[in-house]
């Protein structure tokens, strides 16, 4: 039984960071935090992945990525697709959050937060552009499956909202 | 495949997503609006990716050296074992949201409670499966409201949609032989049992959008022990092409 804290050996930190999410390359794997498990077994690196949503296209991609990656090092790497923990937004970690902002989708709110704004009840997801929440639901499915498309009211700009998923 | 009770009980389940992914994704691009065109093809992606997750445990307890791929798109009509109501037509707007709130409130409710199965790899599924599912029911939901509660057009439209599909509605408390016996072991959900809370949630929603519950009591099933509706034949066509034409290809 896997706990929800990932277990990521420190040294194979820094070549996990070098694989991005191919839809939102400015996120690392480990911002957001898909990566579950890290170790050494026998000189061969065993990485357990855990998809976003289970329709998400990008992981046979991420699982190539990170051999490729450990691979560029000449270091043996299997990956194994978990899917206990499910994964929750909470993962996104903090450096992640930013990256997100920095590139426009408004990072998800908490739960609560999170459904009154799809409901369309309360304007409080954050344009990424201008940060007003003047803000209105455009769609709750947006590019991809972990996003819901909103605009902003007062820069007219439409964007992505990364969506709470518990 | 070796045909065994826990293997159709959990093709029974994997199916419906499978087919109601399959009929979603016929509307990729002819969707009535761009958003709803979206939306509607990631509920497909989120079902697809539901079976993939299903059919990958079947292929693993099969004991033959079946794939998932096998499983999707190698069966007979016969061996599919989805609900009758999931592989209706799309025909217009309402038939596709009727068909989706019919289905996204017995899905959610199914999946509250195999999330306590004690197959941890069924629990897994269902756990990861209802958050997608939450999102599919708000939306299925939301458009009934809008479509019932819209204008004279919208709202009678939803409702003959609404009245056509309530007859394959019943299958979905249906409990097989096979099911039973994986019930008993408590791998299974006893989906009889979720039938007063989902006519009591389906009447809420109706009457929130103005639209009468259907009182009719003629129900078509057979679906889930594999007779199916004279449409499973065209999407299985559609579906299996690639395979049938070109055996064993792969991406």
């Amino acid at each position: 039984m896997t706990t929800d804290k990932a277990h990521i050996e420190s040294s194979l930190v820094d070549i996990l960071k070098t694989v991005s999410d191919p839809e939102i390359p400015v996120l690392t794997i480990l911002d957001m935090g898909v990566v579950r498990e890290a170790i050494i077994i026998e000189d061969i690196v065993q990485v357990k992945i855990t998809p976003t949503y289970s329709g998400c296209p990008a992981m046979d991609v991420i699982g190539d990525d990170i051999i490729t990656a450990f691979e560029n090092e000449g270091i043996k790497a299997k990956v194994e697709l978990i899917l206990a923990p499910a994964w929750t937004t909470d993962w996104i970690t903090p450096s992640g959050r930013k990256a997100l902002e920095e590139y426009g989708i408004a990072s998800p709110l908490n739960e609560h937060a999170d459904k009154e704004a799809l409901l369309g009840n309360k304007k409080i997801v954050k344009c990424p552009q201008c940060s007003s929440t003047n803000t209105i639901l455009v769609s709750q499915f947006g590019s991809t499956a972990c996003k819901a498309l909103f605009k902003c009211e007062d820069c007219k700009e439409p964007f992505d909202y990364f969506k709470c998923l518990k | 495949m070796k045909d065994s009770h826990l293997v159709k009980y959990i093709l029974g389940i994997a199916d419906n997503a499978l087919i109601l992914g399959q009929r979603l994704g016929e509307l990729c691009g002819h969707g009535p609006t761009l958003e709803t065109d979206i939306a509607l093809t990631n509920m497909s992606l989120d079902l697809l990716g539901q079976t993939r997750n299903y059919y990958q445990y079947v292929a693993k307890i099969s004991g033959d050296d079946s794939t998932e791929d096998d499983i999707a798109f190698l069966r007979t009509e016969r061996q599919y074992l989805n609900v009758l109501l999931v592989e209706q037509p799309n025909q217009h707007f309402g038939y596709v949201i009727a068909r989706q709130f019919y289905f996204d409130v017995f899905h959610y409710l199914l999946l509250e409670k195999l999330q306590a199965s004690t197959d941890e790899n069924l629990a897994a599924i269902a756990k990861k499966s209802i958050k997608e599912v939450s999102y599919h029911q708000r939306f299925s939901s939301d458009w009934i409201k809008r479509l019932g509660d819209g204008t004279s057009e919208s709202h009678n439209k939803i409702q003959t949609a609404i009245n056509d599909l309530w007859a394959y509605t019943d299958e979905l408390f249906e409990v097989t032989e096979d099911d039973s016996h994986i019930v008993n072991i408590g791998i299974g959900v006893d989906v009889s049992e979720l039938k007063a809370e989902y006519y009591s949630k389906v009447s809420e929603v109706l009457k929130e959008s103005t639209l009468e519950i259907p009182d009719n009591k003629y129900f078509k099933k057979g679906g889930k022990i594999g007779i199916h509706s004279e449409h499973m034949g065209y999407i299985l066509a559609d579906l299996q092409y690639m395979q049938r034409t070109y055996p064993k290809m792969k991406w």
